[in-house]
């Protein structure tokens, strides 16, 4: 399915919000597996279907619940996750800047309420449907609101369905979370340039998990990936 | 697991410092541009801080376990993120069983 740019003059809303849930249906679709086996992992942790709807529906950003679910133990690391999730979630600045031109449409108030649904996904098509124009509030809506229930629903499902199904840690689960790292890695992964920090992350991560107690590694590696990006930053060629 | 105040908390926190991204740039792009070096680097953040928090497992615990993130990072490049992630439970599983 190809995502047209989406026409300027708007053709109702209703009729636009059916069409951002339509270029928005291959990402609901991608996001049951992701929604299960998050949900799984959480039961496993001794979630509740009621906690797991909470967390979706307040913190609503994929990666950085996964990071929260592995490091979530007794006592827990609060500082710890919250900081992890404001470092893994700062690729949100950039996005949503990108993003603002194209806001043009909503309003002085709007955008404070479109942009705590600003998934990955839903910015993806949000940017490929506005290429360079505007897109209208009711557009967005289409892309983000039932992006935002699918996601509530196949986590809590995936919590209810974990919670019955017993789960000894023998059967591999405890690699699930970096299983799914890996993947996000694929997924955020931009090219050559990509590679500098993530090694720089990797050797600052190991050296610290030596050293340090605790999930300090993640902090220190992560510096050093920023560093290591910060220097090996070079302009894009002009074309 | 009850839904205890230090739950509710964490979550709240999550959800300050997510919404505070997905705000800020918005905010921040009214005042000047956000490009370059700056740009580059906060582009970098999402992998650099999931190789952070895979380091120890993929690296610093076992063959079994480097071979096994090294197995979901190929099926990664190439499948679906569900084939990738059940390959690599499947893998960890198998080179666990076969190198003891």
């Amino acid at each position: 399915m190809s995502i047209e740019p989406v026409a300027s003059p708007s053709r109702g809303a209703a009729r636009d919000f059916a069409l951002g849930a339509y270029h928005m249906l291959p990402m609901l679709v991608g996001m049951v597996p992701f929604g299960l086996l998050l949900g799984a992992l959480a039961a496993d942790k001794g979630y509740s279907p009621l906690a797991m709807a909470l967390m979706s529906a307040t913190v609503f950003a994929g990666s950085s619940q996964f990071i929260a679910i592995g490091l979530w133990q007794e006592p827990l690391p609060v500082l710890a996750i919250i900081l992890a999730t404001a470092l893994v979630n700062l690729r949100h600045v950039p996005m949503s800047a990108a993003l603002a031109p194209s806001l043009g449409r909503f309003g002085h108030r709007l955008p404070f309420a479109a942009l705590f649904l600003l998934a990955d996904e839903i910015w993806a098509v949000a940017m490929r449907a506005a290429q360079g124009g505007s897109i209208g509030p009711a557009y967005y809506a289409g892309l983000a609101i039932p992006f935002y229930f699918n996601w509530i629903f196949w986590t809590v499902l995936g919590t209810v369905a974990g919670g019955v199904i017993a789960r000894p840690e023998r059967y591999g689960f405890d690699f699930a979370f970096t299983a799914v790292f890996i993947v996000l890695i694929r997924g955020f992964w931009r090219g050559r340039r990509s590679l500098p920090p993530v090694l720089a992350s990797i050797a600052g991560a190991l050296l610290a998990h030596q050293f340090l107690p605790g999930v300090w590694y993640i902090l220190v590696g992560t510096a050093a990936g920023m560093l290591a990006a910060a220097v090996a930053w070079r302009p894009p060629h002009a074309h | 697991m009850r839904i205890d105040p230090i739950m509710i908390a964490t979550f709240l926190g999550m959800l300050a410092v997510t919404y505070g991204a997905r705000i800020g740039g918005y905010l921040l792009v009214r005042r000047r541009p956000i490009d370059g070096r700056i740009k580059g680097v906060l582009e970098a953040v999402p992998v650099t801080v999931l190789a952070a928090i895979i380091a120890p497992m993929a690296f610093a615990t076992g063959p079994a376990e480097s071979l096994a993130a090294l197995a979901t990072l190929l099926l990664a490049w190439r499948l679906p993120i569900a084939v990738a992630v059940v390959g690599g439970v499947g893998a960890v599983v198998l080179l666990r069983w076969l190198l003891g």
